[in-house]
């Protein structure tokens, strides 16, 4: 048996570390720009916060869009539909949000969270059964039908619950700031920002060290061929397609803490967030996204306070600066 | 000897083009068959057909005198077929490692089948860590083919593996393929170098058009000049 004689040693694989260093790299820049430090601190918080936030709510679409290849333009209903399913746990039990004990704020907390996820997750089930499947691999029917089911998604909130916006007051020991020298820094962004990065950590852990996670990976990158090494992909698109819906609903929930009202059209402003940064991160790529939305947050709260006039087009700027230097997204996983 | 895969008037549309008019192969338990013909033949189209990768718009195709060619890919996959595509399709994302943990459907990866592949492709244990996008075309396609055999199949369609690489690779894999044959492997392999299809070949398919346009030995193709220039354009003298 003749041994193959490998060709010239590859160099070892370079790790692309330009990606982490832009959000480093902007707040470091902001620094002289905003002058107090007390403040640059705030904002960076708020942007962590903000950050974390959308990643939640984009982390599902990312996969949606690179496992899958969908256009999911209605991936907003799960985040307005998960937002009201928590106002039926948070509102019977206000009494208890209001409590001052952090453990029984908790304790409403958590359920109203997990049945949103749930209920988006069984959502994304029927989307994807319903809407998706007759179109796979029809971009602009995806769109259609997608947008469609947002609209319907939209003033079925509206027929339920009708067109008022719903308050949704924090957790009394959610409110207020934890105070550091003369920094003030938010307890409810801190806790955002916990679940941000607990739920970017478990999607890594699931991507990287599990076989399920391998197959993910691999079918973002070449499905027929993940398929014809034996595996039913369609099943997994499912599981992914439940998981970013049930995602968005947990971020739907946060939001609508974090803006302390919930309203049908909600997802309205954080679509096009959510577009940008998964776009911004390279479609299918968890790791982009996290820094995607990172970039978004930092980019909408210091350019807020820096030019409040480019705040509107600030992101999308951002979009088209990222996409002259790379043009696949920060990081690209998919050829598409 | 019996034909563990068999195509009897198999035809196959992609959007309006009529690519398979009609295909009728037999590949024999334990040998190798190589599927010749010109670009744009129909070979691809044949092994995709086979793999459920494009579905088989009439006839009928049986692996082990089962009906396969309204199953999904992934049960055919099931079944025991390994796939080696033309662009090798390696997960470029993935390390070497996690390429064939991923081919190793039904457990963790078997230490003497690893060896075994091992003895073969030496430069898949030194980058068993490096993600397969920093391989180089001969390496991915070791890694490939070895992602075929990390676990026993009873078919091999291997689609052009000598395409785009070096001699001395070329003759290596070669010497792999031969060794995957002498261990009893079933294979049906696409190939345009037409030494390494005498080399490895038992049986021969050419094709032409969408049709099989000649059937036989091997060894009768390779000493045959005039046929191989009728059918092929070329002869073996050309290819040595």
């Amino acid at each position: 048996m003749t041994e193959l004689v490998a060709t010239d040693p590859l160099p070892k694989p370079k790790r692309d570390i330009a990606p982490i260093l832009l959000p480093i790299t902007l707040a470091l820049v902001t620094i002289p720009l905003i002058g107090s430090p007390s403040t640059w601190l705030t904002l960076t918080a708020a942007s962590l916060a903000m950050g974390m936030m959308i990643f939640i709510m984009a982390s599902g679409l990312t996969l949606v869009f690179g496992l899958m290849d969908v256009l999911n333009f209605g991936h907003g209903a799960f985040i307005a539909v998960g937002a009201y399913v928590a106002t039926l746990v948070l509102a019977p039990f206000a009494a208890s949000v209001q409590a001052d004990s952090l453990w029984v704020n908790l304790a409403v907390l958590a359920p109203a969270a997990l049945l949103s996820m749930a209920v988006s997750g069984a959502l994304g089930l029927i989307v994807e059964r319903v809407l998706i499947l007759p179109v796979y691999g029809q971009h602009l029917k995806q769109i259609l039908m997608t947008t469609g089911g947002l609209i319907v998604a939209e003033q079925t909130l509206y027929a339920l619950w009708g067109p008022q916006i719903i308050p949704t007051p924090l957790p009394t020991s959610l409110r207020g700031s934890f105070i550091i020298g003369d920094v003030a820094i938010a307890k409810y962004r801190v806790l955002a920002t916990l679940i941000g990065l607990v739920v970017f950590i478990a999607i890594q852990l699931v991507l990287n060290r599990t076989k399920l996670g391998l197959l993910i990976r691999a079918g973002v990158e070449n499905r027929e061929m993940v398929e014809a090494l034996g595996y039913r992909i369609r099943r997994l698109f499912l599981g992914v397609f439940m998981t970013g819906s049930a995602l968005a609903g947990l971020g739907g929930v946060m939001w609508a803490l974090y803006r302390e009202q919930v309203h049908a059209s909600m997802s309205d402003e954080l679509t096009v967030l959510i577009f940008i940064v998964v776009i911004i991160g390279g479609l299918g790529s968890i790791g982009g996204c996290f820094i995607g939305a990172i970039l978004v947050a930092m980019v909408a709260n210091y350019g807020g306070f820096l030019v409040p006039k480019l705040a509107l087009v600030s992101n999308i700027l951002l979009m088209v600066a990222i996409l002259m230097w790379r043009p696949r997204g920060l990081y690209a996983v998919t050829s598409r | 000897m019996t034909d563990l895969l068999k195509l009897s008037g198999v035809h196959t549309h992609i959007g309006r083009y009529h690519i398979l008019q009609g295909i009728d192969l037999a590949v024999t338990q334990g040998q190798t068959t190589m599927l010749l013909g010109r670009n744009g033949a129909g070979k691809t189209t044949t092994l995709r057909t086979i793999m459920g990768l494009w579905q088989a718009s009439r006839g009928e195709i049986s692996l082990a005198g089962e009906r396969i060619e309204s199953r999904a890919t992934p049960d055919i996959a099931r079944l025991g077929v390994g796939y080696v595509p033309e662009s090798m399709a390696v997960f470029s994302d993935l390390t070497v490692k996690e390429n064939l943990v991923l081919a190793a459907r039904d457990g963790p990866l078997d230490d003497s089948q690893l060896e075994w592949i091992f003895g073969f492709f030496p430069a898949l244990r030194r980058f068993w860590l490096s993600r397969a996008g920093s391989l180089s075309g001969g390496q991915k396609q070791m890694l490939s083919i070895a992602r075929a055999i990390i676990e026993p199949r009873k078919l091999l369609l291997i689609d052009e593996p000598t395409k785009g690489l070096a001699p001395a690779i070329v003759m290596a894999l070669i010497e792999c393929l031969k060794e995957i044959k002498r261990k009893g492997a079933t294979i049906l392999l696409v190939e345009q170098n037409f030494f390494a299809a005498r080399e490895l070949g038992d049986n021969v398919l050419v094709m032409d058009n969408g049709t099989i346009v000649h059937r036989g030995d091997m060894a009768a193709l390779a000493s045959d000049v005039p046929l191989q220039e009728r059918l092929l354009g070329l002869s073996l003298e050309t290819h040595q």
